[in-house]
């Protein structure tokens, strides 16, 4: 979009009066909020003991999951374009010719590096037949660092965990 | 002097000259979108991408006629007086239907497809396609057909039949054929005739989309990972002018590079293909010492202390100077052989060659000697020992035990020494030979040294025209592996990294041969003067772009 582009309206910030000059008014209103806070009900939790209630499952951005289609079959092209869009670098395809006579390209291996990535879910808006998607599951841990490189069959069985609670987030009409 | 105005530039032509649109609109730098014409091939006009406004100047009124319909710019050669419109409403609404129209039937599976990244009909529609679609289209799989050397992506093809055209003119091999009519064009080859030449491998950067695709690269990298490097193809004495395509110093990818003087566009398959000895695991990669006690990998550093002192005490050392080193290190390699033994014997190893020189009717030869650098080495090793001793002389010297410390290069890709001529020299007390594979010569070593690939190297090529190119190093060679130009640098006592540019610099003030390369060498390479005819040089590659047949 240009600076020019006539779906653009340009607007002047107000000029400022003497109560805004002071700054005293926004100072009253940020300790406002403080205070509100201090008395509001607390959003925290005991984790690990408690729970976090994820509000919105669809949008939050968990551990990685590779859907499967209707056979059951990794969903995966193998294209890369996960692995181009991700800014940490943590995914690694191995792509092959596919064994299954409708497809043509399939992943032999298709690792990530749960430790490198950093969850901002550029590989699920990359993806272009949402093979690739992010779950709600937050608590990962694992007790060494090459236990935390999910590997193709690890990712697929998080699908499996998880595809009755999470169902694919993105609905398309022509797929 | 004929003039032309191309969007209003003038470009002078000088007389005689011969340019289409294209070609002229590329003098005053701009690019005229086009699919089916190719530099190297005949024009057929058949995309339509390169519509432009043609227009005719009156002189004696300078008047300006264009003419009421768009026509081809491959197809029109420029002549004086005439105007050329590349930007224009009309041409752009031309543009963007041609690419509409291509991409009707065309499966749109980007994300699969190996040509994208570098795919002229993605270029195009973000250049010049419509931002909408006015027809239903789906993305589909495309039908795929194995057709011979190469994988054949029925749907993706756009029909611009320069594979067919290049089978026909170049390789003059004509498998491929485009079959059907109308909306049901298809490439094809005929049952039992599959695509299978020697220079099949081209057809699939000529494509320019993702219809031929190469089996050897199919799926292996996106092309948008892959770095490209300017090198020398090492496969033959015609020295291809190439791109290495590489990804975390792992080659996946050869591809011709342009150089009118050379290979012009095309490389054979020999050399496209030919790269995976690189990476092949047998390699050697620690040198190797031999004592009574056995066989054992030592540090480079023992190498180098121990090396000059078995040669400097040597009776009479000798060195093999190997075909498939470049100018540079065979340059120092004997001087560092000279510098530790004046009665040095030098020659030069064995020339793998074939029977002879295939030539393909658009005029690109495969050498039939299979190594890279005779010549350079050959004048190297005359400047440095005032004749050339070839590889059948020395091992009969070295079998009449002349010899009692000797230091052989190889760095062939293939197989090159058998056990009954490695075990020929006789009395040699050091034996130092530094080769890619082991060998029956290696395991007689004293020294087995591990040597780099060409790809790792950096140095000039003396070509079967005596054609001077230099190529940079492109990966960097397995751990503990050096390449042979930084262990001469290092054993000759010289201060920093090894650089082939001042290497070839002295070489070219020393050795008269070699003076055309003085200063830096130009990318397409340099001319050298065939020494006094001690050959009759190969007929020179026909200079310039190959006139456009009609």
């Amino acid at each position: 979009m240009k600076p020019d582009d006539p779906s653009i309206s340009w607007v002047e910030p107000p000029e400022l009066g003497l109560a805004g000059k002071s700054y005293l008014p926004l100072f009253v209103q940020g300790l406002t909020t403080t205070v509100r806070h201090l008395f509001s009900p607390k959003k925290t939790v005991e984790y690990p003991e408690q729970d976090h209630e994820i509000p919105d499952p669809i949008i939050y951005r968990g551990v990685h999951r590779l859907n499967r289609d209707e056979q059951g079959r990794v969903k995966c092209v193998a294209c890369f374009l996960c692995a181009t869009a991700c800014p940490a670098h943590c995914i690694d395809i191995v792509a092959a010719e596919s064994p299954w006579p409708d497809r043509e390209k399939y992943p032999q291996t298709f690792t990530i590096d749960e430790l490198r990535c950093i969850f901002c879910g550029m590989c699920e808006e990359a993806c272009p037949v949402d093979a690739i998607e992010l779950t709600s599951l937050y608590n990962l841990s694992g007790k060494s660092r090459e236990e935390m490189i999910f590997d193709k069959e690890k990712l697929l069985s998080i699908y499996d965990q998880t595809c009755q609670a999470e169902p694919s987030r993105t609905q398309r009409s022509d797929s | 002097m004929p003039t032309v105005i191309i969007d209003g530039r003038e470009l002078r032509l000088s007389e005689g000259e011969r340019l289409n649109g294209i070609e002229a609109a590329r003098r005053v730098g701009i690019e005229i979108p086009h699919y089916c014409w190719h530099p190297g091939l005949s024009v057929v006009g058949s995309c339509r991408m390169c519509l432009v406004e043609v227009g005719a100047r009156d002189p004696k009124t300078g008047k300006v006629t264009m003419q009421p319909k768009l026509a081809p710019a491959c197809n029109t050669i420029v002549a004086d007086g005439m105007v050329l419109v590349t930007e224009s409403e009309k041409v752009a609404l031309a543009r963007a239907r041609v690419e509409e129209g291509l991409l009707l039937r065309h499966p749109i599976d980007c994300p699969i497809c190996d040509k994208a990244g570098e795919c002229r009909l993605q270029d195009y529609h973000f250049q010049h396609g419509q931002d909408q679609r006015r027809a239903d289209i789906r993305p589909f799989t495309s039908r795929r057909r194995d057709i011979g050397d190469i994988t054949l992506f029925v749907d993706r093809c756009i029909m611009c039949s320069r594979c067919v055209r290049f089978v026909n003119e170049i390789s003059g091999t004509g498998e491929l054929m485009v079959v059907n009519r109308g909306a049901h064009e298809e490439i094809d080859v005929a049952p039992g005739y599959p695509l299978h030449n020697k220079l099949s491998g081209n057809v699939v950067d000529l494509c320019p989309v993702g219809a031929l695709a190469d089996k050897d690269f199919l799926y292996r990298q996106r092309v948008w990972f892959l770095r490209n490097h300017k090198s020398v193809c090492t496969r033959c004495a015609t020295g291809c002018s190439i791109w290495i395509d590489e990804n975390q110093d792992r080659i996946y990818r050869v591809r011709p590079r342009e150089n009118p003087h050379v290979n012009r566009w095309w490389i054979c398959n020999e050399g496209r293909y030919g790269h995976s000895y690189v990476h092949d695991p047998r390699r050697l990669t620690s040198p190797v010492r031999r004592t009574a006690a056995g066989r054992a990998p030592v540090d480079w550093s023992e190498v180098i202390d121990e090396a000059p002192k078995r040669f400097q005490a040597a009776r009479r050392p000798a060195g093999v100077i190997s075909p498939f080193l470049t100018v540079e290190e065979a340059f120092l390699l004997c001087r560092l052989l000279h510098k530790w033994h004046g009665q040095v014997v030098l020659a030069v190893g064995p020339v793998p060659s074939t029977d002879a020189d295939e030539t393909f009717p658009g005029g690109f030869v495969i050498s039939a000697e299979k190594c890279p650098n005779r010549r350079g080495v050959e004048a190297v090793v005359s400047h440095f020992a005032g004749g050339v001793i070839g590889w059948e002389e020395f091992l009969a010297r070295a079998a009449r035990s002349e010899f009692d410390a000797v230091w052989i290069t190889a760095g062939y890709p293939l197989p090159w020494i058998d056990a009954e001529q490695a075990s020929k020299p006789a009395g040699v007390e050091t034996l130092v030979v530094q080769d890619l594979f082991p060998s029956p010569l290696s395991d007689r070593a004293d020294f087995e040294l591990p040597g780099a690939a060409w790809a790792e190297r950096e140095g000039s090529y003396v070509n079967r025209n005596h054609w001077l190119q230099t190529a940079r190093w492109t990966i960097r060679p397995p751990a503990g592996v050096r390449t042979e130009g930084s262990l001469f640098w290092e054993l000759l006592g010289r201060e920093g990294l090894y650089r082939a540019q001042a290497v070839l610099e002295e070489a070219a003030v020393e050795i008269a041969y070699f003076s055309p390369a003085r200063g830096p060498v130009p990318e397409e390479g340099v001319q050298l003067t065939p020494p006094t005819a001690d050959e009759p040089s190969a007929a020179p590659l026909s200079r310039g772009p190959t006139a456009i047949r009609r």
